[in-house]
């Protein structure tokens, strides 16, 4: 065996693999592990619509049609676990996997085989959770939040959650230590940290978080496990525990998991504003500052998802100053992406759109935000519609535009092809359009009094949401043409230059050839 | 130079109708029954002026980038990227629109939590699914009953049409005096549930083994709909809640009234 590692010495690497599927299932690669990630976050992304559209068939009209109570509250539940750790968080870290490395001119991750590991433990997880609506009793139907004492009295369905959630947590702290560890060890020579590009920046703050909060959510998933079968009463006030300490434990968690998914897009926005403006970024290090002041704010705001479960004056004015205190970095960001096109010599390809269409939504959102940070106000749109367009505003038009911006924006690197422009451009506009008829119809309903996760409504509710059911065909329709044309790139799309794009500026497009080969950066480049 | 005021013009009275849409009642919070309720809509509104005047300001200055600075047009990139002075601007400037935000918003904090010296207690218990009232204190003390909903069946089932109070209406209403402060004591029995009533800008959560308490004074007499805000399993969105606000004398008839009945129940008891 030594002979032969012998022989390989002193060469460049090749392209040998084992092919078909063992190719993907022993891969340490990690642009096949990021190529998985994205692929299996796309699928589940499909899934997740597809129990939404269920949520707004039944909700297009008064009365019960299509989806009895209890199976309406099993769509919304697995519909937010599905999308927030199934399609957006692997979204991100599929991104993380392919760029991170290209972006610092590392060869690959710095743990290759813990990289194939937490791929691979998705699949698992992910069937878990689907196939729970196959067992006696459904699935969970608590809600995405799961409080007890409601997910107390669930069945089977919150075990395969919880067992779920368990292992989708072990497989993101395994990939953030990675990225981590990537970030500050496997730089290029001379690529201080305050030279990294702005994507990887965010990625390494995000990292952080999630392995600040990922082993918290796991631990109040065990208590609500032994809570459940072990006889224990963490979250029972009969045997001494309280039902709010486990909305204080999640929500510790579930706030910074809020800008988990935010900040990498911020890092894929700043990367695009930049190259389609021609002109360097704004502030950099001002970027870096306010993007680690979220994170640390972050992670003191949870309690603004409480303000009706009761605490003292003095706990809710501290929650509601930090988190509107949060709008000041937030806004830093988006007025440097704003002098960033100011003067610039912009042109509006695919990836530039979704990166503009990004930021206009998700001010909106912003927005909406600082609103339900007044605790008075909050008190009245709290668990309403008001708080689902709000939290979609910043986690469609936010994190799943960032996503798209990226992917167009990188896929000529990852698989040497051009994507059809038009089409990517329709892909834009139908989603803003469908995406604005859906969610911004329901801050009214939401304003006008109707309450989240009702399967069943007022007549007054009727004409918005009928608007709200229309807009959400729509726009799931229009994902399928992002399908489409993804495919088409990959398979049949004209060749791509090194650099499509004359603004950027980064490794992966100053250094490599497009596709950027199996194995890159095998002799670090030198940065400056 | 004139095409570009007039789509200028056209954008600002759009949005402008826009928001003086949204300040119509269907899109909007539902007109306030209380002191709390009102300044809530009040401050409601207050800050969607401050929001729409920072988007207009923001997006203008990004949009007439987006015109102009297009290499279609030729324009060439200017190469700055930084400045200390105006980051310092950017900061500072919403920095002082959030102080003057979280003032008025502080005041109310502190009045909704006075739940001192009220005039009447009222103990509200959520069930899976229906609400339980038991009147502890003040006028009316010792009435107690459960509100269910009351829309038939049928309704919900699209097999008989749909009243105006669809899932918004229920058996036994609360009923309280117009002008009293009324202080709600809250739990539950099994799960967490949410007692709201939007005209009277009260919500707080109903939690099974502790007690959490708001209040309201209502303005005027009316029956304000409400909804259990907090999901509580199959049937949460068949709970509502249902205030009926009566002038004193009204409300000492049915305090009478709900004696006898009362009376009347334990007496066909003991039979």
């Amino acid at each position: 065996m030594a002979a032969v590692h012998g022989d390989a010495h002193g060469h460049e690497h090749d392209d040998h693999h084992p092919s078909g599927i063992m190719r993907w299932i022993t891969t340490t690669n990690h642009k096949d592990i990021g190529t998985m990630y994205l692929w299996f976050s796309f699928a589940m992304f499909l899934t997740g619509g597809t129990l939404a559209l269920g949520i707004r068939a039944e909700l297009f009209q008064p009365g019960i049609q299509i989806l009895q109570p209890e199976l309406f509250n099993q769509f919304t539940t697995l519909h937010g676990l599905i999308m927030v750790f199934g399609a957006i968080m692997p979204a991100f870290v599929g991104f993380a996997n392919w760029q991170v490395p290209l972006m610092i001119g590392a060869p690959d991750m710095a743990f290759a085989r813990m990289n194939n590991w937490s791929f691979w433990l998705l699949i698992p997880a992910a069937t878990l959770l689907v196939s729970s609506f196959f067992l006696p009793g459904g699935a969970a139907a608590g809600g995405w939040t799961f409080y007890p004492p409601l997910s107390t009295q669930g069945g089977l369905g919150v075990d395969f959650m919880i067992f779920a959630v368990h292992i989708l947590g072990a497989s993101s702290i395994m990939g953030s230590i990675n990225i981590i560890t990537t970030i500050l060890n496997m730089r290029a020579p001379g690529m201080t940290l305050m030279k990294m590009p702005m994507f990887v920046w965010t990625w390494l703050i995000t990292a952080y978080l999630l392995v600040l909060v990922m082993p918290v959510l796991a631990g109040t998933v065990t208590m609500l496990l032994t809570d459940r079968h072990f006889g224990t009463s963490f979250f029972n006030a009969a045997g001494g525990g309280d039902p709010v300490m486990f909305q204080h434990i999640f929500w510790f968690f579930g706030h910074p998991e809020v800008y988990i998914m935010i900040l990498p897009s911020f890092g894929i926005v700043s990367e695009v504003i930049p190259t389609f403006s021609r002109k360097p970024l704004f502030g950099y290090s001002s970027m870096v500052y306010a993007t680690a002041s979220i994170a640390i704010l972050s992670c003191v705001v949870w309690a603004h998802h409480m303000f009706t479960a009761g605490m003292p004056a003095v706990g809710q004015l501290f929650f509601m100053y930090a988190t509107m205190l949060i709008a000041v970095p937030t806004g830093v960001k988006v007025f440097n992406w704003t002098a960033t096109m100011w003067r610039g010599s912009m042109s509006f390809e695919t990836p530039m759109l979704f990166s503009i269409g990004f930021i206009f939504l998700f001010v909106i959102g912003g927005f909406s935000g600082v609103i339900c940070a007044i605790v008075p106000i909050d008190i009245q749109v709290q668990d309403t519609y008001y708080v689902i367009a709000h939290f979609h505003y910043v986690l469609v038009s936010g994190s799943l535009f960032a996503l798209f911006a990226g992917a167009y924006y990188w896929i000529p690197k990852w698989t040497g092809r051009m994507y059809n422009e038009t089409l990517g451009k329709a892909h834009f506009w139908l989603s803003m359009f469908f995406f604005n008829l859906t969610f911004f119809v329901q801050h009214f309903l939401g304003l006008a009094g109707m309450p989240r996760r009702i399967p069943d409504y007022n007549l007054q509710f009727a004409d918005f949401n009928m608007i709200s059911s229309i807009g959400a065909f729509g726009f799931g329709m229009t994902q399928l043409l992002f399908l489409y044309v993804m495919i088409n790139c990959i398979r049949s799309g004209e060749k791509a230059p090194q650099k499509p794009w004359d603004g950027a500026t980064t490794l992966e497009w100053t250094h490599l050839p497009t596709p950027a080969p199996y194995h890159s950066f095998e002799k670090p480049p030198v940065v400056q | 130079m004139r095409s570009k005021s007039a789509v200028t013009l056209a954008g600002v009275s759009a949005l402008a109708l826009y928001s003086s849409m949204a300040v119509g009642s269907k899109y909007n919070l539902p007109e306030p029954q209380s002191v709390i309720a009102k300044d809530i809509y009040d401050q409601h509104i207050v800050l969607l002026w401050i929001c729409l005047v920072i988007f207009v300001g923001v997006f203008g200055v990004m949009f007439y980038s987006v015109l102009k600075h297009r290499k279609s047009l030729g324009y060439k990139a200017a190469n700055f990227h930084h400045s200390t002075a105006v980051e310092i601007i950017w900061t500072v400037i919403p920095c002082l629109i959030l102080v003057a935000m979280a003032y008025p918003a502080t005041k109310t904090v502190i009045a909704m939590k006075d739940t001192s010296s009220p005039d009447m207690t009222i103990k509200a218990t959520g069930y899976q699914w229906m609400w339980g009232y038991d009147y502890l204190q003040g006028e009316g003390e010792g009435i107690s009953f459960y509100s269910k909903l009351s829309t038939p069946r049928a309704q919900v089932e699209n097999k008989a049409p749909k009243g105006e109070n669809y899932l918004l209406e229920v058996d036994n209403r609360v009923v309280v005096p117009v002008g009293k402060k009324v202080r709600i004591i809250l739990t539950a029995n099994d799960v967490i549930h949410a007692w709201w009533v939007p005209s009277l800008g009260i919500k707080q959560d109903a939690i099974p083994g502790f007690i959490r308490d708001t209040w309201f004074t209502a303005d005027k007499p009316g029956i304000y709909r409400g909804q259990c805000a907090e999901l509580c399993g199959k049937d949460h969105g068949f709970m509502p809640i249902v205030v009926e606000v009566m002038e004193a004398s009204e409300y000492s008839k049915w305090v009478a009234q709900q004696g006898a009945s009362a009376i009347k129940t334990s007496m066909h008891v003991e039979n």
